[in-house]
């Protein structure tokens, strides 16, 4: 039937099989379903595109071992209870649920296969239900059905694994070694990613590496600079190197959002949070911590969303890389250790510890409703911040708890608080606790400081009020400058000011008062120890503000928030533009920061005492660096200019020959001179004033 | 500096030329009435009324006794400059967007946009001596380049023409034979549309301005690129000094952008850079649009500066250069 008839065949059968074509209506005839009969459908091609989608392979598939075998009288009743089990925890496809039975005993043979809608399901049910307990002698075991596969390569008889050559690592550090003691940084701009040299004195960057679509979402520096992460759709990647920039170790973690290092670079922690396939259910969230040097995983956190959000703010702390969600590290003694990480829960803080990645005494800090923790840069103190409860009647809290011994050090009452931040000094000695409180009418909100000193006895609190949170009132605080001032004293008020955001140096001397985007990009450089504005400048829709780590120059920069002037210039510590860097589509602008000095505080004292003898040697090479740029400037400038008379001069030339035809292509007219301007220097004479004198004759 | 503003047209400003010497100004604006104006003090002498539509280019003759203006009504229209009567009117079935003078005047080379599936086009036609002999008849038409044709001038002894566009792509024809002689390779040419063409005084080199924020400076005989000017922003409209070694861009960000962004994030400033150094050497501020026409006085000394307003005046700015 397949084949078209002409008209006549149709007559014809018509005809044989005694069928009146006229009394025939072919519009009541309806073929039965799914039956083509042979012509092929406009729709075959939608079909088999929407066909491709579910050929996922069976990632999405488990495998439940050690069921109950049971006759064929109880199948109906066991699959209603494995189907309930697993029915929690995602959907089951339809007919997803296949537990075979033993032709010949009709009894089940002991397990069954679950298809789930996405891998995730799949995962999280072999996660939750392996080991489940159905009765005493039937204890779940969950498998992925490609594990299986994997487990049937192994072979039978153990071979000894190979030994590697050692190969010597390149030294990741020789980026300090630089001569010109200058410092990197990363940029990424469009789908190029490139890491560059700030070389001020050429007063251009010089670039050290480039690659494009080097990262699917975002570059970071590890904190001491060794690294430079990529992160991307599979996981994500660590780059280093002497020169140039090699991949080191890459580290799966599937749609991985936000990755951080430990303070030392031992660990990298990697985050993820997955749609539910279920939309009542929350997200599912992964967290990874994987050893940087060997690439391993040390220990996974899986779960969904609730159990990492903390007490009353829900699901939306998720999304922000805020401390309730990262992990905390913290370093001891010279920063190569990273002992400890803690992770905040639903009215506990678990503090693990590297060595085993357990927890320390098996057991998780109960702290009732505690929103925020935080680590002390350099020792194993923990900061807990526990809000208002109960209408004001339980007070907020800040407590310092000590590692291992969970013992609380210090704690202070707060009282009608709205918000409360955290801040570290980075030397570890003062925690600066920002109290937002509530006036007494509770309709707004005024700032003050409460800052507990650590290194002292009894960690005496000092506590310190604003007047009033107006943005033009700014008080500088000597004490977090960083800088180990004795006693905390307001060392002035500088009023009238018009800046939304502060950049400190890390040397602690200068400040930049920034008015970002609404501002218009209004810088002012400020020295704190002498109290005087340095310079003013503005960078125009300025986003952010970078010091680089030495504190010697800084970056502003315009990133793709904007559409127009995207780009960064380069400052002096004082103010003076060195240059500027237009990009389009700019998105990020990263310093490499530096490892922490190994000179004694002696040593150092020694340097700037003698400062003199150290920096004629760098005043020799700056002025050298100077003259070389400004003779090649003149020679750049000469090249140029003689390159451009040799065009004028052919042009000239040509202009010449053409000039008989182009005489006659104007009919004759003689006049060539409309080209012929020259510059001419007229000197111009002007009697502004005459005025006669007598003068006396002796 | 002296800058004079010039209130005049209704609608934006589309192009700018000085005659030979110098002392009239003609400009063309979206309101379908080309003007011209005294050069040295800004006092409007006349405008020419018959076009139907935005007036999108004009040449002035060498003698500035004939005007020829390109317009969106379909037709270019050449003018008695005098006496503002027009003398005959190029019919074409698409709009009509630039035209220019060979020389001698004796020929025209005007553009058509694509319009109604019709391609762009570049025609050459004959412009008699007495405008009673004169016809619509196209001795050439040239057709090729994608998109719209933003500017088609003459090469040396009208042998050649340069044409640009919305294609970003400079194209050298042979205009006896309409052979496609030489075309900028991608390495060196422009990324973005090309918006403006400007020769130099003596016809040997060109300037050519992009959205992709950077001008090029090319040589007409060999489309060798000589400079590139990197800018900040969109490049509307450019300009070269015929005394000194200067070249001016303007430009800013799209128009339809303009009301919801301080001025100084357009960047309507115009800038001038050393023509040899391709260094900037200094602004004209005090825009508060997008610049999207500008022309240099034959005698160098001022520049005139198109601007988009929301009313849309021009602004006049006699320059006298600094260093």
């Amino acid at each position: 039937m397949a084949d078209v008839m002409s008209m006549e065949d149709i007559h014809a059968t018509a005809a044989r099989l005694n069928v009146d074509l006229s009394s025939l209506d072919l519009g009541s005839i309806r073929l039965p379903p799914a039956e083509d009969f042979g012509i092929v459908s406009d729709d075959e091609d939608l079909k088999e595109e929407e066909s491709l989608e579910f050929e996922e392979g069976f990632a999405n598939i488990i495998v439940v071992d050690n069921l109950p075998v049971v006759p064929k009288e109880k199948f109906e009743k066991l699959e209603g209870v494995i189907r309930k089990i697993y029915s929690q925890i995602g959907v089951i496809k339809e007919d997803g649920l296949w537990m075979p039975v033993d032709t010949e005993t009709q009894k089940t043979l002991g397990y069954c296969f679950i298809e789930y809608n996405t891998p995730q399901e799949a995962e999280l049910a072999k996660e939750k239900t392996n080991g489940y307990k159905l009765d005493r002698s039937h204890i779940f075991a969950v498998n992925m059905f490609d594990d299986i596969e994997k487990f049937m390569k192994v072979p039978e008889e153990w071979a000894p694994p190979e030994t590697k050559p050692y190969t010597p690592g390149e030294n990741l550090q020789k980026w300090l070694t630089d001569e010109k003691a200058r410092d990197q940084f990363v940029i990424r701009a469009g789908t190029d990613t490139e890491v560059l040299w700030n070389d001020a004195r050429q007063s251009k960057p010089e670039l050290v590496y480039k690659r494009s679509y080097w990262t699917e979402s975002f570059v970071q520096w590890s904190p001491l600079g060794t690294y430079l992460a990529t992160v991307h759709r599979q996981g994500a990647a660590v780059w280093g190197g002497a020169t140039t920039f090699n991949r080191l170790m890459r580290y799966a973690h599937p749609q991985v959002k936000l990755i951080d290092f430990s303070p030392g670079e031992r660990f990298l922690v990697t985050y993820s949070s997955h749609e539910p396939s279920n939309p009542r259910d929350t997200h599912r969230v992964v967290i990874n911590i994987f050893d940087v040097r060997t690439g391993k995983v040390m220990r996974d956190f899986k779960g969904s969303a609730d159990e990492f959000a903390t007490g009353g703010t829900g699901g939306v702390r998720i999304f922000v890389l805020s401390n309730g969600l990262k992990l905390f590290y913290f370093q001891m003694g010279g920063g190569k250790d990273d002992k400890y990480f803690a992770r905040i829960g639903k009215n506990v803080i678990s503090v693990y510890e590297t060595e085993t990645f357990t927890l320390i005494d098996k057991k998780s800090i109960k702290v009732e409703n505690v929103v925020d923790f935080s680590w002390s840069p350099t020792d194993p103190i923990l900061a807990l911040f526990v809000p208002e409860l109960g209408g004001g009647n339980q007070p907020a809290r800040v407590s310092l708890v000590q590692i291992p011994s969970k013992e609380e050090l210090r704690q202070k009452n707060l009282f009608s608080v709205s918000d409360c931040k955290m801040y570290w000094q980075s030397n570890g000695d003062y925690l600066a606790v920002k109290v937002d409180r509530y006036t007494k009418t509770k309709k707004s909100t005024y700032t003050g400081f409460e800052l507990f000193r650590i290194k002292e006895r009894d960690i005496p609190i000092e506590v310190l009020e604003l007047e009033n949170k107006n943005d033009r009132l700014l008080h500088l605080l000597g004490a977090k400058s960083g800088t180990s001032t004795g006693r905390v004293s307001k060392l002035t008020t500088l009023k009238g000011k018009q800046a939304n955001a502060l950049y400190w140096s890390p040397s602690g001397r200068f400040i930049i008062l920034a008015g970002l985007k609404g501002f218009n990009g209004q810088l002012e450089f400020y020295n704190v120890d002498e109290l005087e504005t340095m310079a003013q400048a503005e960078h125009f829709m300025a986003t952010d503000v970078e010091w680089d780590p030495t504190g010697r120059y800084v970056v502003t920069a315009v990133t793709s928030v904007h559409e127009m002037e995207n780009g960064f210039n380069v400052w002096s510590f004082n103010g003076k533009l060195l240059y500027r860097i237009p990009r389009d589509h700019f998105f990020q602008f990263l310093w490499r920061p530096r490892p922490p000095s190994f000179l004694s505080p002696e040593k150092e004292e020694e340097i700037a005492k003698n400062l003199k003898k150290y920096s004629k040697k760098y005043e020799a090479e700056d002025q050298d660096v100077s003259l070389l740029l400004s003779e090649q400037d003149r020679e750049k400038r000469r090249m140029l200019k003689e390159e451009w008379d040799r065009w004028v001069s052919e042009w000239k030339r040509l202009h010449e020959e053409e000039k008989l035809e182009r005489q006659k292509l104007r009919d004759g007219e003689a006049s060539d001179d409309e080209e012929e301007y020259e510059a001419k220097e007229v000197e111009i004479e002007e009697l502004l004033d005459v005025s006669e004198e007598v003068i006396s004759f002796d | 500096m002296r800058p004079i503003l010039m209130k005049g047209h209704e609608r934006p400003l589309t192009f700018l030329k000085y005659n030979r010497d110098g002392d009239l100004l003609f400009s063309c604006a979206k309101d379908h009435n080309p003007t011209v104006w005294f050069a040295d003090n800004g006092e409007r002498l006349g405008t020419y009324r018959g076009h139907n539509g935005a007036v999108w280019s004009c040449d002035i003759s060498r003698d500035s006794t004939r005007l020829i203006t390109g317009s969106a009504d379909q037709t270019a229209k050449l003018w008695d400059v005098k006496t503002g009567t027009p003398l005959y009117t190029f019919n074409f079935d698409s709009p009509a967007r630039s035209v220019d003078f060979a020389v001698g005047d004796r020929l025209a080379v005007i553009t058509t946009d694509p319009f109604m599936g019709l391609p762009s086009a570049i025609h050459i036609k004959r412009i008699a001596k007495d405008p009673e002999d004169q016809t619509g008849e196209s001795v050439l038409i040239l057709k090729g380049p994608q998109g719209r044709i933003n500017r088609a001038v003459w090469g040396p002894l009208n042998r050649t023409i340069v044409s640009a566009g919305e294609d970003s792509v400079i194209r050298i024809w042979d205009s006896e034979t309409g052979k496609l002689l030489k075309e900028s390779d991608k390495e060196d040419g422009h990324k973005k549309p090309i918006t403006s063409l400007s020769k130099s005084t003596d016809g040997s080199h060109f300037l050519t301005g992009s959205l992709d924020k950077s001008a090029k400076l090319w040589d007409i005989r060999t489309l060798k690129l000589i400079k590139t000017y990197v800018t900040e922003r969109p490049v509307n409209a450019v300009a070269m000094s015929p005394l000194l070694d200067h070249v001016v861009l303007g430009g800013g960000q799209d128009a339809s952008a303009v009301t919801t962004t301080d001025h100084r994030a357009g960047k309507f400033e115009a800038k001038f850079y050393d023509k040899i150094l391709t260094e900037e050497i200094g602004g004209v501020k005090g825009h508060f649009g997008p610049i999207n026409a500008l022309a240099f006085n034959p005698d160098g000394k001022s520049v005139v500066f198109a601007i988009l307003l929301k009313l849309s005046r021009s602004t006049r700015l006699v320059f006298v250069k600094q260093n």
